[in-house]
């Protein structure tokens, strides 16, 4: 049974510490829904749980093992969909996830079908020869989300979405929901920020923004270090 | 393995498809070369003495100008972080970077340097100390331009601080270079040793800037 965690995170982005003291568990088949004000530090709380950002104070936990001593296998469990849609213009829509599933190092027998079926089920198929700048912004998108389908849950259970539903037609909308609940029910893990009301989404609810420190309160008493201690994250 | 092959792929299919990009490097590199006639003056002799060094700086300058596409278009569409996340090393994403930066630069420069030696009277003899000077300068520069690239990612006016930078570090590669050409040129000879400088230097950046360049990457995540 796998266990996603965070203890006592602390964020802090240049001066401003985003949050702090902020705590989750995340069991396998569950979903994290993110929400808060723009700018309350969803996608930096996305950022952490992906590695791509080291918190200020506090750490994150897989099944009670620190994720900082194994980064390596980390980044293998997890697929981090940020805002931008990281798609080459000048590539095909079938040679911009060709990349992400030969970069993921998916054999090449089976990165074709991987692919292919991805394609499928995010209805892109017969765009697949199409060079990605005559995509429309949705198309875009669902194309980033095809990278969700191209591993099995097994081997990458943790899903962290950020605003995945940017762009998506209502259709497109219910589709990405059966397929992560599909990921659910395999046991996988989904950490998402959205706008859009996702109520149809089975999970627990994270206000990160009710974790803001007191702005009158000394960082140092909040829990984060202060900007001088932490050129590095800074 | 699969993953390395899979990132040089598509770099150079992207620099291919835009292929203008490549072109506009090797016009650079000849138009800015064909000024100095005009701007020292037609002597054949005076040409003939600066013909190498200013061949070793058009090269410099012609891959300085493409630096802020092997980065930047990665860290603004997102892709950077997708690379940040995949089982590559990133010490191996520099240096697959560099390597794609060097086909699609330095390579192209290598071929068309004789061509602008021919328009500055360089001697007959220099042309192979040259090239072979080329040879081993021009992947330093996509080394040490990629550590550049790295540095200065989410930096505004990002392409002249990338200047400022690298063109220091440039600075030991052009003086090796030119002591290999000017030792053929004035028969002289030692060219030999000169070069076995250059390569060593290329093996040094070729070990060492690959993690400066890792590190960097992972800061600008």
């Amino acid at each position: 049974m796998a266990l996603f965690e965070a203890r006592d995170l602390a964020c802090q982005r240049g001066e401003r510490v985003l949050f702090a003291g902020l705590d989750f568990h995340l069991e396998a088949g569950a979903a994290l829904l993110l929400t808060g004000a723009n700018g309350s530090g969803k996608s930096s709380l996305l950022r952490l749980a992906a590695g791509l950002l080291r918190p200020a104070a506090g750490e994150f936990l897989w099944d009670g093992r620190p994720i900082r001593r194994d980064g390596e296998a980390h980044r293998r469990r997890l697929i981090y969909l940020g805002h931008a849609d990281a798609l080459k213009a000048g590539l095909t829509v079938d040679e911009n996830l060709h990349f992400w599933a030969d970069l993921a190092g998916l054999a090449r027998n089976t990165a074709g079908g991987a692919v292919a079926q991805a394609l499928e089920a995010l209805g892109l198929s017969a765009l697949a020869g199409l060079p990605a700048r005559f995509l429309s912004a949705g198309q875009r998108r669902r194309l980033t989300l095809a990278r969700l389908l191209l591993q099995p849950t097994e081997s990458v259970p943790l899903w962290l979405l950020d605003e995945p539903t940017n762009a998506l037609d209502a259709q497109s909308q219910s589709r990405l929901l059966d397929l992560m609940r599909d990921h659910l029910a395999a046991g996988g893990m989904i950490m998402l920020a959205s706008h859009e009301a996702l109520d149809a989404l089975p999970g627990e609810r994270l206000a990160v923004d009710g974790f803001e420190p007191d702005p009158l309160l000394p960082a140092a008493e909040t829990g984060a270090v202060s900007a001088t201690d932490l050129g590095e994250v800074a | 393995m699969i993953s390395a092959l899979a990132l040089l792929r598509r770099d150079l299919r992207l620099s291919l498809r835009q292929g203008i990009d490549v072109a506009l490097v090797v016009l650079f590199f000849m138009v800015a070369g064909i000024l100095f006639p005009f701007a020292v003056g037609p002597a054949p002799n005076l040409l003939a003495a600066i013909a190498g060094g200013v061949v070793m700086v058009m090269a410099a300058l012609a891959a300085l100008l493409s630096l802020d596409r092997l980065y930047l278009p990665d860290y603004e569409d997102g892709s950077l972080d997708g690379l940040l996340l995949s089982p590559l090393p990133l010490e191996v994403v520099a240096l697959v970077k560099a390597l794609a930066h060097w086909l699609t630069t330095g390579l192209p420069l290598l071929v068309a340097a004789p061509l602008l030696g021919l328009i500055l009277n360089l001697p007959t003899i220099a042309y192979l100390p040259m090239l072979s000077a080329l040879l081993l300068a021009t992947p330093m520069l996509s080394l040490l331009g990629g550590l550049g690239a790295a540095l200065t990612l989410g930096s505004r006016r990002g392409g002249v601080l990338i200047t400022l930078i690298i063109l220091p570090l440039y600075v030991p590669v052009l003086i090796f270079a030119m002591a290999v050409i000017d030792a053929a040129r004035l028969g002289l000879g030692g060219g030999d040793g000169f070069l076995i400088l250059l390569a060593a230097m290329l093996l040094g950046s070729l070990a060492l800037t690959p993690w400066a360049t890792a590190a960097a990457l992972r800061q600008a995540a």
